[in-house]
């Protein structure tokens, strides 16, 4: 049993801390498949990477329901870290969260169990943030969409080896759709609702 | 009585994450305006509140924060909300557009080429670009989610129609990403083009109107026409006095009473910066005067 004084700290400069990871989060959004860092760091508690956990300090609160998947709930000590640094709740229902976490993707539920906006409000949609093993090396991906000057490549290991041909579903549905938040520890790339994504093979 | 004490730049962490999540789906959603619980500031509606709170939660201690007014650095506007962000959070400012990393602007867009690591920040006076169509909220939410912007095309088909060409000259409506009509804040049209695949980013904030919407970097932003009348970008027929710029957007100054007036940049970094490099209008800084009988 942890008690809350044994729980991993959080940021050291609260105010400045927050604004530095925003500011790579708005940037990896703002250009689709950069590579963005992370800089300050925060304790994380365990199966939460270190960025993982900046973006969570720096987003979540009262305001934004959470989902998390099996492996994150599990671990009483991630729930209890969330809790006390953020303040967001924990929902069941992954249809009503602000923001998923997802540490192990080959358990990604369909896309479309996530909060996808309504037409009137696109806004109110989940958006997903998954941990994956690289995003260095691994298969090549080809993006295109507002925010990338032609064409965007990406090297990323990622699992589901399939999450770009599910977010195909932002096609058809857009401009609802879900947004996606890819953590390698510091690292951060952001695959928006607008981002079109072919395989180039590895 | 010790110095009030604020957050770095003036607001509270809360409403800054609440801002900041709703800049980041303005940036998924482009041209979409996010709804925000916009704040009091210490400024009226109609000053920059918008802009002012989309400002405070991107800055940060090395950004080298720029504001213009209708293209100038040194109206009461640009002076107040510079020394409001240099006293709050701290940040260097300039006048120099090509040093800025963040710009907050009212009605205009620079002459210089914004880059891709700066952020242009617009303030908003009312960004339904269909609200004077359409009163009803609830109705331009439902047009905007079909898409339906015929009656946009009726209203610029009607300036056709009464006098000749589409007359609006600001706040000319454009689409984004070949999908949101949005409204580019009362900028001249002559800026349009700018908004274009631009390498910056592009945020707008409307705080009375409590919506946040944004342009991410290199997307196509399309201002409405037709076919046989094309968009055209407006401008004076006329150099600057000042600089010589046959090229920037330029402001009409009436200098006397006897019909005497001279068109100078509006942009007053840029014109400056033509001075200082040699450049000098054909009347030096005299005024131009206008030959009777000629507009345009």
């Amino acid at each position: 049993m942890t008690t809350i004084a044994e729980l991993p700290p959080g940021f050291v400069d609260k105010v400045l801390s927050a604004q530095s990871t925003f500011r790579s989060v708005m940037d990896a959004m703002a250009r689709p498949g950069s590579v963005q860092r992370i800089v300050p760091m925060a304790g994380a508690p365990d199966t939460m990477m270190r960025g993982t956990a900046a973006i969570a300090l720096t987003l979540f609160d009262h305001d934004t329901p959470l989902w998390l998947d099996a492996r994150m709930v599990e671990s009483s000590d991630l729930v209890k870290w969330l809790k006390f640094h953020t303040g967001a709740p924990v929902v069941q229902d992954c249809s009503i969260a602000s923001f998923a976490l997802i540490s192990d993707g080959t358990a990604l539920p369909p896309l479309d169990r996530f909060a996808l906006g309504t037409s009137e409000y696109p806004d109110r949609s989940t958006t997903v943030i998954i941990q994956v093993d690289s995003l260095a090396s691994g298969r090549g991906f080809e993006l295109r969409g507002p925010g990338i000057d032609g064409v965007a490549t990406l090297q990323a290991s990622i699992k589901p080896f399939d999450l770009f041909e599910r977010l195909r579903i932002n096609e058809a549905l857009f401009p609802r759709g879900i947004d996606v938040v890819l953590v390698a520890d510091d690292a951060v790339v952001a695959i928006p609702r607008t981002t079109r994504v072919v395989s180039k093979g590895s | 009585m010790n110095a009030p004490a604020y957050n770095f730049a003036y607001l509270d962490e809360q409403t800054k994450r609440m801002i900041r999540r709703a800049i980041l789906k303005a940036i998924a959603i482009p041209g979409y305006q996010v709804p925000f619980a916009s704040r009091e500031m210490p400024m009226p509606y109609g000053w920059g509140t918008g802009g002012v709170q989309v400002t405070a939660a991107i800055l940060g201690p090395r950004d080298v924060l720029k504001v213009i007014d209708q293209g100038s650095d040194d109206t009461t506007n640009a002076i107040s909300i510079r020394k409001f962000f240099a006293k709050t959070a701290g940040v260097a400012t300039t006048t120099a557009t090509a040093e800025a990393t963040v710009i907050q602007t009212r009605h205009r867009i620079p002459e210089t080429a914004l880059r891709e690591n700066q952020v242009l920040v617009y303030q908003v006076p009312i960004p339904e670009p269909l609200r004077f169509l359409e009163p009803r909220e609830t109705e331009t939410r439902r047009m905007h989610a079909l898409a339906e912007y015929g009656l946009m095309h009726v209203k610029l088909y009607e300036d056709i129609a009464r006098f000749g060409h589409i007359a609006t000259a600001y706040a000319y409506p454009v689409k984004v990403n070949a999908r949101y009509v949005m409204d580019p804040s009362p900028t001249p049209k002559f800026d349009n083009p700018k908004m274009d695949n631009c390498p910056a980013l592009q945020l707008f904030g409307a705080g009375r109107e409590k919506r946040i919407y944004a342009i991410p970097p290199y997307t196509q932003v399309v201002s409405l026409d037709f076919e046989d009348h094309p968009f055209e970008p407006y401008r004076f027929n006329a150099p600057c006095a000042l600089c010589g710029a046959e090229d920037s957007y330029l402001d009409e100054i009436v200098t006397d009473d006897q019909g005497g007036r001279m068109f100078v940049c509006s942009d007053t970094d840029y014109c400056e910066g033509r001075q200082a490099a040699g450049h000098h209008g054909s009347l030096s800084a005299a005024p131009y005067r206008e030959k009777a009988g000629s507009h345009g």
